[in-house]
């Protein structure tokens, strides 16, 4: 990009906030930086522009850099939040390109500075991120690289395994010292006794279960990592860091996990507004045409989020009395009303509230599944296809898995519980990812869960992983 | 403008290398996770039947990255269509289960194939094969008509005949002399490169592989696999160490014959099996075409080991002077459904005492790999005799 059309874009990046503000769009002050297509995908593969060392990310990477080099797929930006909001733009972007992003991301940076989800996420996670990549180097050079990478294989098999609503509720109750205080007997020839005896205190101890005292360390925990880092007995300071590192991390890019919908969604409607307001020559506005619908692409199998989000979007407008898709003045019913939203709901509840019957035959949704080895449609019918929506969205697609016992029969071992709600686990992950969860915690670990109707338990013991 | 809400900067980005770094890292760990599986990718079915495809993709399991998941295939998904999409309507085909090859075509864009395929050209696959695998008790074979001087073009000279031009470096030289001295691009005399040769002494070692296999009723079709994934690596092997290597398939079931490649991988036949026919063939075949001075044979049978049992004297004393013959004698029984005993014919092979035969059990696809160990079981690296 030569200084001309450095200057070109920075008199469209001037209109284009303009006409934002007008509209009432307000984000945080923006930072647009050019990078290469090796920087920026690599950004994409981290997350962010400074972010921990680890093999999983180089694998995104080269995944990302393939598809990009062989033409098959292109990221044209990326966008942080932070404040001040990081934009990182495609060296070689054409203008019209950089146009629409400006448009595009400066919808997500009121987005992120709006949405409630949001509003507990740390606006200096940049330097953060950078802060914690420089630790855990260090950590790597004085504990080994082989040892990091271990933990943070385990740290981030089980990264999605928080409790994203904890910032917006009480603490779940744990108390701290219970679990490392846990007496250990000595083992004596009699241990079949004692076990006898943990029998009937265990047969005891459902029955106050039940009647809803919480009496087991880390009962109802939902946050296996934050659970691991404060509890597990043998972890040394550094090894907790990592663990609070990779779950901070985690609850920071949560809010974005919950609206990829909404959030896409709304920078597109305000990508085609702004870009209505321009002043555009033939060429480009054939140029933006097709971009557009390159962005609201469908496949078959995959619902893409910025064609759904966008056109829940047009459907609440035109509800609430705009005349036509876009048409919503700054301060009237249906401008209100977008506003509201995009402040107040996520994936999960956009969908709920606002998947009518109309959308769901317009955008030609359907439930598939696989039948044999071939994927079938099952259903058309629009509460069932918004149903399965709500269900793939609730926790991000993430199954539930809380803390039973820290403690678990007096001898230290963590029982987890898969919340089971209809769908089961994948059964291979579940006995490889069990391995992680004992290598933190250094003791045997059991999680119950179902398959297929019947209760089941996989145990992982330090060599075997079994289920009963 | 002092009230701008943004600014545009470009920086110096050659120095951000994370992504390439980890991507370094994660290319060790699949290469690790390769040396771990060679067992079972020595027989993977995508290379031995690749033919000629230099690069082929090979599950690895260990590099996925597990959590606790929901069963992909238990889910329902939501997907869009054009329009008019009807309830019942199939919109794509499932990839075969993982740890088969996802077969190509679009499976990817399915969901559910989700496990990592590195991709590797066979010839770094075959530098990890073949660095356990060394060539067993050479004998030197210095037979004085084997070597022979031969001319290779290795140097590059300014004087020489025309026909030797190199143009690149002539081209390459005038082009820096012209740069050098700003003047237009011509061709002087003093640009002019010749290729030159020199006379090299090579020697001329040449292997034989007599592949023999048992084709009666009782070998099926995982039985020929083996010894096809077997002879593959085995030929693949000796061509790193010999000029050439001629392959001589052998079928038999109770007489034995010479056939083409594909009769011998695929034709099954039925009868009783005799293993002394395949045993005489070979060695009325190596001692009329290959005869020892000149050429290191490398025999080798694959067999159920259902052998007519009078004929197993017979078969060990052949083995004898097969070895007499050959660098290398090898026996390998296949045997998918027989207990740990092994046939008579095994136990009756067995009592051969020279550390030129190899004798080897194979029950599934991962033993191939320990069976190329054994037979070529000659330690690190050696020349050619």
């Amino acid at each position: 990009m030569d200084d001309r059309e450095l200057a070109q874009l920075l008199e469209a990046i001037e209109t284009i906030h303009e006409h934002a503000r007008r509209m009432g769009l307000d984000g945080f002050p923006m930072r647009y930086e050019i990078c290469p297509a090796d920087v920026l995908y690599t950004f994409g593969a981290y997350g962010m522009p400074a972010r921990f060392s680890h093999w999983s990310f180089g694998k995104a990477f080269y995944r990302m850099k393939t598809e990009y080099d062989y033409n098959l797929s292109r990221i044209y930006e990326l966008v942080i939040n932070s404040d001040p909001c990081y934009a990182f733009l495609l060296e070689g972007n054409s203008l019209l390109q950089n146009k629409v992003i400006v448009a595009h991301v400066l919808a997500h940076s009121d987005f992120f500075k709006h949405n409630y989800r949001f509003a507990q996420t740390s606006r200096n996670m940049v330097e953060t991120m950078s802060a914690h990549a420089a630790r855990i180097r260090r950590y790597e050079m004085r504990y080994g690289r082989e040892s990091v990478e271990a933990l943070l294989d385990a740290a981030l098999a089980l990264q999605e395994q928080v409790d994203p609503h904890q910032a917006l509720r009480r603490a779940p109750p744990v108390e701290p010292d219970e679990a490392s205080k846990a007496p250990l007997r000595p083992s004596t020839p009699y241990d079949d006794l004692w076990e006898l005896d943990e029998l009937s205190t265990q047969a005891r101890g459902e029955q106050t279960r039940v009647d809803g005292s919480n009496s087991r360390p880390g009962e109802g925990c939902r946050d296996l990592l934050l659970f691991l880092a404060e509890h597990a007995r043998g972890l040394a300071e550094w090894q907790r860091d990592v663990l609070t590192i990779v779950r901070e991390e985690m609850l920071y890019f949560w809010p974005q996990m919950e609206t990829k919908v909404l959030n896409e969604g709304w920078a597109t409607y305000w990508h085609a507004r702004l870009m209505r307001e321009m002043e555009l020559t033939e060429e480009e506005a054939v140029e933006f045409a097709r971009l557009h619908a390159s962005v609201l692409a469908r496949s078959r199998t995959h619902v893409n989020p910025y064609d759904l989000g966008y056109h829940i979007l047009l459907d609440i407008e035109q509800r609430f009395g705009a005349s036509g898709p876009g048409m919503s003045q700054p301060g009237d019913a249906a401008w209100q009303k977008l506003f509201e939203i995009r402040e107040t709901e996520t994936d999960l509840s956009l969908v709920r509230n606002y998947l009518t019957r109309e959308l769901v035959e317009k955008l030609d949704l359907f439930v598939y599944r696989r039948d044999g080895d071939e994927w079938v449609v099952t259903d058309k019918d629009w509460h069932r296809v918004r149903d399965e929506l709500v269900q793939q969205m609730t926790n991000c697609g993430v199954p539930v898995i809380v803390v039973a016992d820290g403690d678990w029969r007096g001898s230290g071992e963590l029982y987890l519980e898969h919340r089971y709600e209809g769908i089961q686990l994948d059964r291979v992950y579940a006995e490889r990812t069990l391995p992680y969860v004992f290598r933190i915690w250094g003791r045997p670990v059991h999680l119950e869960t179902v398959l297929d109707g019947k209760r089941a338990v996989l145990t992982c013991d330090g060599g075997r992983v079994v289920w009963k | 403008m002092s009230s701008r809400m943004f600014a545009v900067s470009r920086d110096d980005w050659s120095l951000h290398r994370t992504g390439h770094m980890d991507q370094q890292r994660h290319k060790e760990k699949v290469k690790e996770a390769i040396r771990n599986n060679l067992a079972d990718l020595v027989a993977e079915e995508s290379i031995i039947l690749s033919d000629g495809q230099t690069v082929i993709k090979v599950p690895i399991r260990s590099l996925e990255e597990y959590r606790f998941r929901y069963d992909p295939d238990r889910r329902s998904r939501i997907g869009q269509g054009d329009g008019n999409t009807r309830q019942g309507e199939t919109i794509g085909r499932a990839a075969a289960g993982p740890g088969h090859g996802s077969g190509g075509g679009g499976a990817g864009d399915m969901p559910g194939v989700d496990y990592y395929e590195a991709e590797i050209t066979v010839d770094e696959l075959a530098d990890l094969i073949f660095a356990d695998l060394g060539l067993p008790n050479l004998k030197p074979k210095g037979r004085p008509e084997m070597q022979q001087d031969a001319p290779r073009f290795d140097d590059v000279r300014r004087h020489g005949a025309m026909s030797n031009l190199d143009r690149r470096r002539t081209l390459k030289e005038a082009i820096k002399r012209s740069q050098r001295s700003a003047v237009r691009l011509s061709i002087t005399r003093d640009d002019l490169r010749f290729k030159t040769w020199q006379e090299h002494r090579e020697t001329h070692a040449s292997a034989v592989v007599l592949a023999m296999m048992d084709t009666s009723g009782s070998m099926g079709a995982f039985e020929k696999y083996v010894a096809r994934s077997f002879f593959f690596w085995m030929v693949r092997f000796l061509r790193t160490r010999y000029r050439t290597v001629q392959i001589v398939f052998l079928a038999h079931d109770s007489r034995a014959r010479e056939v083409s490649k594909q009769e011998f991988f695929t034709k099954g036949e039925s009868g009783g099996t005799r293993c002394s026919s395949v045993y005489e063939l070979a060695l009325s075949i190596a001692g009329e075409r290959y005869p020892p001075e000149e050429h290191n044979v490398y025999a080798f049978h694959f067999s159920d080991g259902d052998n007519l049992p009078s004929d197993n004297d017979r078969c060990v004393e052949l083995v004898g002077r097969l070895l007499s013959h050959c660098a290398a004698v090898g026996y390998a029984e296949v045997a998918a459904h027989r207990s740990s005993a092994g046939s008579t014919l095994r136990s009756a092979l067995s009592s051969i005492e020279d550390p030129r035969f190899t004798c080897v059990t194979i029950r599934d696809k991962s033993d191939v790999y320990p069976a190329l160990k054994a037979f070529f079981h000659g330690g690190p690296p050696q020349g050619p005799g």
